[in-house]
């Protein structure tokens, strides 16, 4: 008994004695990579665009050897390391706001990468192969608590030839903060006067009806587990587990199913001037063809960035990340990718990136 | 003449000579600073970390208060923040815990120290061992695709069934819900408060049982009369420890709770937790308000655990009182 006791206690100490070794080497690898500013970038943010980020990185540090080490920490820890200085560069799904800008002089520029979307996807065996249609005001509805059964004349008369059941409508949204929640909202209050007074826009809020689930993983098993749910996921998230997922009717009355084609249309229909900052929201957007829950994500940069050769290593990556090439990595994983027009814009603006007040070469 | 000498010298040195190696010893005097070193380095971080949490929930202070305690909204979008239905959820998910833990987890080890074959004591002994050993998200994704669905199918609508006219046991079933984070956390803590009581009652004097036999007791009347009450504080202590490590639980509660900032009568309904909220939002908060806010929700949580423990260790301190005089008696 005390020699197996012994024994664990040892191997506990060999165990965090190399955990601690592991510790030291990592962060020392970091910190070494950290002195040396033009062969390495660090940044932090958004969980959304990590897969296709995380992709990015390793194909840019095959070509160039740059290498760019990414923390998958959220958008809002991705601000806020941006804002303290800790990063090179920050990443977000919700454009930071003019207080957060303020916060920093003003010394960041927006890049948007790639598209997102948001989806909603339901649980209703009786509606069987027909997809579930919704238009703006009955989805605000649903998730301010205002149709609660399935048979709502509302929900009948946008779904004719179909057999709604007189059956409870169960709310499942995310419950951590979450650049897909921001993006949802925001979509709500643009076509909900009521949404916007009563609940508002954030990555968490106070959600009037519904269960919480962790994550896009956790708001779809509650939807597939139980009869007559209805949630939100990514657009990435519900492709690649092909989920059951709603047409929502768009601004200029289109039914549309979400795909990439009809992201990519949605930022294409808002359009934007030469002196954008692309702070743009997309939601809602006009077009034909636009699904309306769409969002860029972006990546955060100083415009003017005191190390020049930081600045220029910066630079040589964003341009990359602009090019066919990568944009089709994205296409590939499931983003959308910028529409033309703004990628040019986008190109624009980073060839006018500064490092240490002046122009780049 | 010199052996007796020699004789004589070490009784005269010996007190001389210990006194001499406790104060000069380089090698004493290096172990016994590394391990004052070692035992302030425990109270200095938990000094930092309180006064990170104060420091880091000012604002949220400042703003609400005590009142934050006791309001029960939490919207980030308008800045108000509340912690009831977090408190309620965290002491109410743990408390259903230790009640469906405690019962399960002292039998099996009564039964592994007092009835089993020799032969089965030590492979479930391990295995119950083993359950301590399994990361909480993983308890947090079986519960999602094995114990929730089966909940839902089972023991819920039993319990509506046969107990609906209570109002825990009412309103509609969702899966996700207080209960489910109660049946959760009860599994995770069994192995802490089975294997430290098992332990307790194996150091419970042989003696103790054969008196009890002797005197014409059954071994389940020398069990309850003889080993459990001398085993008393020690399994107290392992329900502390268990409590704890349901205080805490994060990621599994998370999973299978529902997420809602709600006050429900109804162990259907879904509930939130202190630490869940932390861990659901803290990456996302970009506000200043709302990052106070979250950390002054850790402050809380940091509050009730001591709160809690020392409770626990009161009644610890009032149980070994209570024997020691009654052992005095006899």
């Amino acid at each position: 008994m005390s020699d197996t006791k012994q024994i664990a206690r040892r191997s506990g100490f060999s165990l965090m004695a190399s955990l601690v070794l592991l510790g030291c080497g990592g962060a020392g690898g970091g910190d070494g990579a950290g002195a040396n500013a033009v062969t390495s970038l660090t940044g932090a943010g958004a969980t959304f665009p990590y897969p296709i980020y995380s992709k990015w990185f390793d194909a840019y540090a095959r070509e160039t050897g740059v290498e760019v080490n990414y923390q998958s920490i959220g958008s809002g820890g991705g601000v806020r390391q941006f804002t303290a200085e800790t990063v090179d560069f920050g990443a977000t799904d919700g454009p930071m706001t003019d207080e957060e800008i303020a916060g920093v002089q003003g010394n960041v520029v927006h890049l948007p990468t790639v598209l997102g979307a948001v989806v909603l996807t339901y649980n209703l065996p009786s509606l069987g192969d027909h997809p579930l249609r919704l238009d703006a005001a009955t989805i605000a509805d649903i998730f301010l608590g205002r149709i609660t059964k399935w048979n709502d004349p509302r929900l009948v008369a946008l779904n004719p030839g179909t057999d709604l059941p007189n059956q409870d409508l169960i709310v499942v949204h995310r419950s951590d903060g979450s650049g897909t929640t921001f993006v949802f909202v925001d979509y709500l209050a643009k076509v909900s006067t009521d949404w916007q007074e009563q609940v508002g826009v954030g990555k968490s809020v106070n959600w009037p009806v519904g269960l919480g689930g962790k994550g896009n993983e956790g708001v779809t098993q509650q939807v597939s587990q139980l009869d007559g749910t209805i949630g939100y996921v990514e657009l990435v998230y519900a492709v690649s587990n092909s989920l059951r997922v709603a047409e929502v009717q768009n601004a200029a009355g289109q039914f549309v199913t979400p795909s990439l084609e009809a992201v990519t249309a949605a930022a294409a229909g808002v359009s934007m001037g030469p002196d954008t900052d692309f702070r743009v929201s997309i939601t809602n957007a006009t077009g034909e063809a636009s699904y309306p829950i769409a969002s860029y994500t972006w990546l955060l940069v100083h415009a003017d960035n005191p190390d020049v050769s930081k600045a220029q290593a910066i630079q040589s990556f964003l341009r990359w990340i602009l090019t066919p090439e990568a944009q089709a990595m994205a296409t590939d994983l499931g983003y959308a990718p910028l529409p033309e027009s703004v990628a040019t814009l986008a190109r624009t603006r980073i060839a006018s990136l500064l490092g240490g007040g002046q122009a780049l070469k | 003449m010199n052996e007796p000498e020699s004789n004589v010298a070490p009784p005269k040195g010996e007190p001389h000579g210990f006194q001499d190696l406790s104060g000069t010893n380089v090698g004493d005097i290096v172990f016994k600073t590394v391990l004052i070193l070692g035992a302030l380095l425990i109270p200095v971080l938990l000094g930092f970390l309180v006064w990170e949490l104060v420091d880091g929930s000012r604002l949220a202070i400042q703003e609400y208060g005590l009142g934050f305690l006791t309001s029960s909204t939490w919207d980030p979008v308008a800045e108000e923040f509340g912690a009831l239905p977090l408190i309620f959820g965290t002491l109410l998910s743990s408390l259903l815990a230790l009640l469906i833990a405690v019962p399960l987890s002292l039998g099996v080890a009564v039964f592994l120290t007092e009835f089993a074959p020799a032969r089965i004591r030590s492979p479930i002994a391990f295995l119950l061992e083993l359950l301590a050993a399994i990361p909480s998200v993983v308890y947090g994704l079986w519960g999602i695709f094995v114990l929730i669905p089966f909940l839902r199918a089972t023991i819920f609508p039993f319990l509506q069934g046969t107990l609906g006219f209570l109002p825990f046991f009412s309103g509609p079933i969702y899966g996700p819900s207080m209960l489910a984070a109660a049946v959760i956390l009860a599994i995770m803590v069994m192995p802490y408060i089975m294997s430290v009581s098992r332990e307790v009652l194996l150091a419970v004097p042989a003696s103790q049982r054969e008196a009890a036999i002797a005197l014409g007791a059954t071994r389940w009347e020398a069990v309850t009369t003889a080993v459990i009450p001398s085993a008393r504080s020690g399994i107290i202590g392992a329900i502390i420890l268990g409590l704890g490590r349901a205080l805490g639980e994060t990621m599994a509660v998370t999973m299978v709770i529902g997420n809602t900032h709600e006050l429900a009568a109804s162990l259907f309904a879904p509930g939130y937790t202190m630490a869940a909220v932390v861990a659901n939002e803290f990456t996302e908060a970009s506000t200043d308000i709302h990052f106070a806010a979250l950390t002054y929700v850790a402050l809380a949580l940091f509050v009730v655990t001591l709160a809690v423990n020392a409770f626990a260790r009161l009644l610890v301190w009032r149980v070994t009182q209570k024997a020691s005089g009654s052992g005095g008696g006899r």
